[in-house]
C-alpha cells in the first residue's frame, strides 16, 4: 500500500531501476492483433529458450505498438542500448534471437526500427546509448515512415509497458499526476487547467472537457459519477481497445484525478463485450491499483476515495450514446433520451454525471504534468492536442497512428499510411464511422480536426479512417453503413426506426439495379428528415454516409440507375467480368482462385469467364498480375 | 430444441450468478451475460428465474434479453463462428468469406447446425481491422481469412479438438480434387439458393 507521495516516488524509482536494470528485458506485443497473429506462440517460445539457456531474461507480454500487419512484434531492451523493435516474428525467430542475445547478435534483417530514447514515455525521457553492434543498419523510429510524424501522448506506453504489471506503469512515472493533484491543485485550480488546455472529447463529440467538468461540479446531486465510455463501436476504430488493452492504468489514473476535480468518489468503466481482453486487462489494473492505495479507499494516504466498477456491454452500437451507456449501466436497454437536461446534472441512476472517453482520459494525466501551456501549443486553433487514427482499408500500412491536430488527410493517408494496397488509384477516404461521411481527392488537403471535416459534410469522429481506392463502389458503401445503422436503431423514435430502415431499401433497390431517379431525389428527401427529426447522434447522422456520397459521387448512383452498371465492379447485379483477351498471360492465377470453378483456361490457352456461373465476387480481378480482368 | 421443464431444470448456475451480483437489479445485464456463458443461451425458465429473483417483470427481463444483440434466446451450438462485417472486414470482401462459411455448414445467421456443433453470427465490428477479414470460432480469432481456408479453419473443432490459429492454410488442394461431379448431382458449391429449397 502507497500511502504518501514520498512513498510513491521511492515506489517510481525503484521500478524505474529495474526496469532499466543490468537484465535483458524481452517484450512480445500479446494486445489482440499480436495474439491473432500468433503472438502468444512467439510468447512461449521466447520464455522457453531464454529459460533453456538460464539467461536470466525478462520476459513477458506488453500491448500494442500500433503497427499492426506487422504483429507478432518483439521488442529488445538490452542495458546500455537503443531499444530494438522486431516484426513479423515466428516462434522459430524468436529462438534464434534469444540464442543470438546471448552472443551479441541482433539480427538487424529482422528489425523494424530502433530508438535512441525512449521517447514515446511522455513522462520519462531516458537515454539510451552504447555500442550499436550491428544496428546501425536498422532505422531510427525517426526514420520510419509510420512513426516519424507521431507524436504519442494518448499511446504513450502502449507496446513499451506489461500492462498486467503496475510496476511498469509506475517506472514510466506513472500516477505522479494524480499526486500532484492530490497534494498540490485544488478541484478549481484542475479544472481550470484543463478548460485552457482545450481538451475536447475524443469520442468524437468534441465538447470541451474542461467546460463538462464544471458543470458537473456545480450541479446539486450526490453521489456524483464519472463514466468512462469504452464502447467503442465504430466499425473500422480500435483506438480505444489499445489504450485499455495496453495502458490501462492511463485510463483509471485520468478517471481518479476528474473524479477528484468534480467531488465524485465512484464511478464505472464501461466497455464493449466484443473487447474481452480489454475487460481482462482493465478489471487486472483495476485489482492491482486498489492493492497499491492508488484507487479505492483513501487514495495515497488521503482522505479521498474513489471506486470504479467495470460494466460490459451487450452487443448495441448504439449504448455509445452517452444517454444510452447510462441507461445500459442501470440494466435497462439503450435507448437514448433528448438531453433537453443534461447528464453533467441528470446522467446514470438520476446524479450528476461526467462521462469521457477512453482517449480523452488517457489524455488528462499527461496535462496535468507538462501542464496546460504544452498542451494548448499541439494542434490547430480550436482543436488542441493530439489525435489517434486507425488507418484501415485499401491503404499499404494499417495501424492506429496519433497526430497533432490538424495534419493534413493527404499527409496521413499517403506520407504515414504509405499510399494506396496495390498502388491502386485513391478514391475516398471514410471517416468518424458510420456517422461520418465519405470524402474524395479533392478533399485531401483538409486539416483533420473536429471542425473542419464538418463543414466538409464528414467528420472526425472517434478517428476511424478507411481508404477506398477505386474498386470501392460508393453507393454500396452508403448501403453498408445504412444497413448497419437501421440494425443498430434502438427503434424509440420513428424517424430514426422508419427513415434509415426507409433509406436502406431505396439503396438496396438501387444496388440490386432497380432503381431509378427518382428513387434517388426521394433517398435525399428521406435522409434530410432523418437528420432534422432523431433525438439522438446515431439518427441525426445516420444519412452522413448516404449525403456526402449523394454529393461527392453523384455520377455513380446515375450509373446504377441509368446505365445500369456499377462502374466499380462490385454491386453483383450490374457487374458483368470479362478477361481481355490480349492481355491475358494464362498464368492460371484467376482460375485457381474462382470459387465457383467458372473459368475456363489452360498454360498458354486465354482464359474466359463462363458468364452464367460467375457470382461475380471479384476473386479473379484481385489475384490478376497483369490487370487482365476488367467491368464490361 | 431441448424440453425445458421447470421441474427439472437447473437452476444452481443461474443462482449462483445472482448471488454473485448480490441480488441488485442494475446488474441485470452482467448478470444475464453470465448466466449465458454459463448455459451457452438464454431459456426462458431462465429468463423467468431472473425476473423471480431480482424482483422484476419479466417483460423487462425479456425487453433487455431481445435489444442487445449478444444474447440467444434460441439454443447455440456447441462452438460460436462469428464472421466480422466491420468496414474494413467488408471492403476485403468479408461478404464472400460469410457465404462460404454458409455454404459449408448449411445455415445462415442466427441459426445452428442440426448436429448442434456450430452456430453462425455476425458481429459489425471487432476491433482486429488492420487484420481484415476477420473470423472468430469462440475465443481464437483468425486474421486475413479467405474462403479458401474456411474449410481448414473448421477441421479441428469438426474432429472434437481445440480450436487453433495454425488451420490458416487454404485447403485448395482438397477443392482441386472435389470435381463437379456427373450432371444432377449436387456438389459442396451449388448455389446457395438450392439450398434454401431444402432448408429452414
Amino acid at each position: 500500500m502507497i500511502k504518501s507521495v514520498q512513498e510513491l516516488v521511492a515506489r517510481q524509482q525503484a521500478a524505474r531501476e529495474n526496469f532499466y536494470s543490468k537484465k535483458v528485458r524481452l517484450g512480445v506485443g500479446v494486445g489482440t492483433c499480436g495474439l491473432a497473429n500468433g503472438s502468444r506462440e512467439v510468447l512461449d517460445s521466447i520464455r522457453d529458450e531464454a529459460a533453456k539457456q538460464g539467461l536470466g531474461y525478462a520476459v513477458r507480454g506488453t500491448g500494442c505498438v500500433g503497427f499492426c500487419q506487422a504483429e507478432p512484434m518483439v521488442d529488445v531492451l538490452v542495458p546500455g542500448l537503443p531499444r530494438v523493435f522486431y516484426h513479423d516474428m515466428t516462434p522459430e525467430k524468436g529462438r534464434d534471437l534469444v540464442k543470438g542475445l546471448a552472443q551479441r547478435e541482433f539480427h538487424p534483417e529482422w528489425a523494424l526500427m530502433r530508438l535512441g530514447a525512449d521517447c514515446l514515455l511522455v513522462e520519462t525521457e531516458r537515454r539510451l546509448v552504447g555500442e550499436l553492434n550491428g544496428l546501425a543498419k536498422v532505422p531510427t523510429i525517426e526514420e520510419v515512415p509510420f512513426y516519424r510524424r507521431q507524436l504519442r501522448i494518448a499511446l504513450r506506453n502502449c507496446g513499451f509497458i506489461d500492462p498486467e504489471d503496475i510496476n511498469e506503469y509506475l517506472a514510466t512515472g506513472g500516477y505522479t499526476a494524480l499526486a500532484k493533484v492530490l497534494t498540490t491543485m485544488p478541484p478549481e485550480e484542475i479544472i481550470d487547467g484543463i478548460e485552457k488546455s482545450g481538451l475536447r472529447g475524443r469520442g468524437g463529440g468534441g465538447f470541451p472537457t474542461g467546460k463538462k467538468w464544471r458543470s458537473c461540479r456545480e450541479a446539486h446531486g450526490s453521489p456524483k459519477y464519472v463514466l468512462c465510455n469504452g464502447d467503442e463501436g465504430d466499425p473500422g476504430a480500435f483506438m480505444d481497445r489499445s489504450v485499455m488493452e495496453s495502458n490501462p492504468h492511463a485510463v483509471l489514473e485520468g478517471m481518479t484525478i476528474g473524479a477528484y476535480a468534480i467531488g465524485s468518489d465512484r464511478g464505472y468503466l464501461y466497455v464493449r463485450l466484443e473487447y474481452p481482453l480489454a475487460v481482462e486487462n482493465l478489471a487486472l489494473a483495476i485489482r492491482q491499483a486498489e492493492q497499491e492505495g492508488l484507487l479505492g479507499k483513501n487514495i495515497l494516504g488521503t482522505d479521498f476515495s474513489f471506486t470504479v466498477r467495470l460494466s460490459r456491454g451487450a452487443g448495441a452500437f448504439v449504448c455509445g450514446e452517452s444517454t444510452a451507456l447510462m441507461a445500459s449501466i442501470e440494466g435497462f436497454p439503450g435507448e437514448p433520451r433528448a438531453k433537453h437536461i443534461h447528464t453533467a446534472e441528470k446522467g446514470v441512476f438520476g446524479k450528476p454525471t461526467t462521462l469521457n472517453n477512453v482517449e480523452t482520459w488517457a489524455n488528462v494525466p499527461v496535462i496535468i504534468n507538462k501542464g496546460w501551456p504544452w498542451f494548448a501549443a499541439i494542434g490547430s486553433e480550436k482543436s488542441k492536442g493530439t489525435k489517434v487514427f486507425s488507418i484501415v482499408g485499401k491503404v499499404k500500412k494499417t495501424g492506429l497512428v496519433e497526430v497533432p491536430m490538424g495534419m493534413a488527410l493527404r499527409e496521413i493517408i499517403f506520407d504515414i499510411g504509405g499510399g494506396i494496397a496495390g498502388d491502386r488509384k485513391f478514391k475516398a477516404v471514410q471517416t468518424g464511422g458510420p456517422s461520418g461521411g465519405c470524402l474524395p481527392e479533392s478533399q485531401l488537403d483538409l486539416p483533420v480536426d473536429f471542425d473542419r471535416l464538418t463543414e466538409a459534410g464528414s467528420m472526425m469522429g472517434s478517428g476511424g479512417m478507411i481508404v477506398m481506392d477505386d474498386r470501392t463502389c460508393m453507393v454500396e458503401v452508403a448501403r453498408y453503413f445504412t444497413n448497419f445503422l437501421q440494425k443498430e436503431s434502438c427503434g424509440k423514435c420513428t424517424a430514426c426506426r422508419e427513415g434509415v430502415r426507409r433509406m436502406y431499401e431505396l439503396l438496396e433497390r438501387i444496388t440490386r439495379g432497380q432503381g431509378t431517379l427518382a428513387d434517388v431525389d426521394l433517398l435525399q428527401e428521406v435522409c434530410e428528415y432523418v437528420r432534422d427529426n432523431s433525438i439522438c447522434g446515431l439518427g441525426k447522422s445516420a444519412p452522413n454516409p448516404t449525403l456526402s456520397t449523394l454529393v461527392h459521387f453523384r455520377d455513380e448512383y446515375r450509373a446504377h440507375v441509368v446505365d445500369h452498371k456499377c462502374p466499380a465492379g462490385v454491386c453483383p447485379a450490374l457487374t458483368t467480368f470479362v478477361i481481355d483477351k490480349d492481355t491475358c498471360i494464362a498464368c492460371g492465377k484467376c482460375r485457381k482462385s474462382c470459387p465457383v470453378e467458372c473459368i475456363r483456361g489452360a498454360k498458354k490457352v486465354k482464359h474466359e469467364i463462363d458468364q452464367s456461373k460467375c457470382i461475380k465476387c471479384g476473386s479473379c480481378r484481385e489475384v490478376c498480375p497483369v490487370d487482365a480482368v476488367a467491368t464490361a | 430444441m431441448p424440453a425445458t421443464d421447470m421441474e427439472t431444470f437447473d437452476f444452481s448456475k443461474v443462482d449462483a450468478v445472482i448471488e454473485k451480483y448480490n441480488t441488485e437489479k442494475s446488474w441485470l445485464i452482467m448478470i444475464l451475460q453470465d448466466t449465458q456463458t454459463a448455459y451457452n443461451w438464454l431459456p426462458q425458465p431462465v429468463l423467468e428465474r431472473v425476473a423471480e429473483r431480482l424482483a422484476l417483470p419479466l417483460s423487462h427481463v425479456y425487453n433487455v434479453a431481445t435489444f442487445y444483440a449478444s444474447f440467444s434466446l434460441k439454443e447455440r451450438g456447441r462452438h460460436l463462428i462469428r464472421v466480422c462485417d466491420g468496414t474494413a472486414c467488408h471492403l476485403r470482401r468479408s461478404t464472400w468469406l460469410l457465404d462460404e462459411v454458409r455454404r459449408e455448414l448449411g445455415i445462415s445467421e442466427g441459426e445452428m447446425t442440426a448436429d448442434r456443433m456450430f452456430t453462425l453470427e455476425t458481429v459489425a465490428c471487432l476491433g482486429a481491422c488492420a487484420l481484415a477479414p476477420v473470423m472468430t470460432i469462440d475465443a481464437k480469432c483468425f486474421p486475413r481469412m479467405t474462403p479458401e481456408k474456411v474449410k481448414n479453419v473448421l477441421t479441428a473443432p469438426r474432429q472434437g479438438k481445440e480450436v487453433g490459429v495454425k488451420e490458416t492454410e487454404p485447403a485448395r488442394k482438397e477443392i482441386k480434387a472435389d470435381k463437379p461431379k456427373a450432371s444432377g448431382a449436387r456438389t459442396k458449391l451449388a448455389p446457395k439458393k438450392r439450398r434454401r429449397t431444402g432448408g429452414k
